[in-house]
């Protein structure tokens, strides 16, 4: 198999493995994140109170919405996507202007 | 078109995981929550993370002086971690969780420098996203940054020696370090909260019961991402990659 056939069919896979919850759950809410560890250290001591708070949440007085919580994952995603593709499209100019071909760059 | 006998296995597999999973309940959960450890725990794990986080400061440091050229697959590496700790995938399980990421850079690197960037990560979560927590951020940075690639970069050393494929072995490495990484987790809130009937253990199934099986699914997607990654790398930066001794 070659890297291009091989890297269609392992996208696949991961769009598969992303998609079938989504479409054969149907109901579940997909809750994110925090809701979970937290409710079982609950269940174990009863009536537990985390005792801190995350900075945000004391600056802004109370959860972070939602959609501002989207944000902020959005820009985290965004910041790491920006310097990979910057880094490929950079590799991938090197590669092709190269005069000797895969050229030593060390 | 006719699947080949590589493709069908790999088809066979992705079924039998998916399968498996649809049995469970839902539950999640990814990095330790803020004011969810004691704070005695916060203290023992931070210390236990401050020696490797200093070591790949170190490391990183002496990289850009002597290795400069190989700058940019740090910071890809680094990127890389960012991304995947940012992406919530829906499991099976009826809920989601994210991945670690830090693979990528134990494989290339080694696990000091790892820590060094799951740990930027950490702290950027722990203050913009309300996501894990600055008081145990000390656990977290030893689970995702620690545990998992130490996990991964000696599998991956094992398998190389065996001379096992690459591709099959950066998958391997990256996908348990990823699950490793929620072993660990589970452990340190085990640890912290036993159960008054069972102990560490009984709180451990547990704690492992609410990770292990939304975990497990994304643990070979983040495998799948770190083998993608390398792909891309290998055809635009072999020389790198040779210098980083991969």
């Amino acid at each position: 198999m070659n890297n291009k056939m091989l890297a269609s069919v392992l996208i696949a896979i991961v769009v598969l493995i992303i998609a079938v919850p989504l479409i054969t759950m149907k109901g579940a809410d997909f809750e994110g994140s925090d809701g979970a560890g937290s409710e079982a250290v609950e269940d174990i001591v009863e009536g537990y109170e985390p005792w801190a708070t995350p900075v945000l949440e004391l600056l802004i007085g109370g959860e972070l919405p939602g959609e501002m919580e989207s944000l902020m994952f959005c820009i985290q995603t965004g910041i790491g996507v920006g310097i990979i593709a910057y880094s490929f499209g950079y590799l991938a100019a090197r590669k092709k202007f190269s005069p000797i071909p895969e050229a030593k760059q060390a | 078109m006719s699947f080949s006998m590589k493709e069908k296995k790999a088809v066979a597999i992705v079924a039998a995981i998916a399968i498996t999973l649809l049995i469970q309940p839902t539950a999640n959960a990814m990095h330790i929550m803020e004011g969810y450890l004691p704070l005695g725990y916060c203290i023992a794990w931070s210390a236990a993370s401050a020696p490797f986080l200093v070591a790949g400061i170190i490391k990183i440091r002496k990289l850009i002086s002597e290795k400069a050229s190989l700058l940019i697959i740090l910071a890809m590496s680094g990127a890389f971690v960012f991304v995947i700790s940012s992406l919530k995938i829906p499991s099976l399980t009826g809920s989601c969780s994210h991945m670690t990421g830090t693979g990528l850079a134990a494989i290339l690197f080694g696990p000091f420098e790892a820590t060094a960037l799951g740990f930027i990560v950490l702290v950027f979560q722990a203050i913009l996203l309300a996501h894990g927590g600055l008081t145990s951020l000390g656990a977290n940075t030893f689970s995702m940054g620690i545990a998992g690639p130490v996990f991964t970069w000696l599998l991956y050393a094992m398998l190389k020696k065996a001379r096992a494929p690459r591709k099959t072995n950066i998958f391997i490495a990256a996908s348990l370090g990823d699950l490793f990484t929620y072993i660990v987790t589970a452990m340190q809130l085990a640890l912290a909260y036993p159960s008054e009937s069972g102990g560490v253990m009984a709180s451990f199934v547990k704690f492992l019961g609410v990770f292990a099986p939304t975990q497990v699914p994304l643990a070979v997607v983040e495998g799948i991402l770190t083998v993608l990654i390398i792909m891309g790398l290998e055809s635009f930066a072999s020389a790198e990659l040779e210098e980083a001794a991969l």
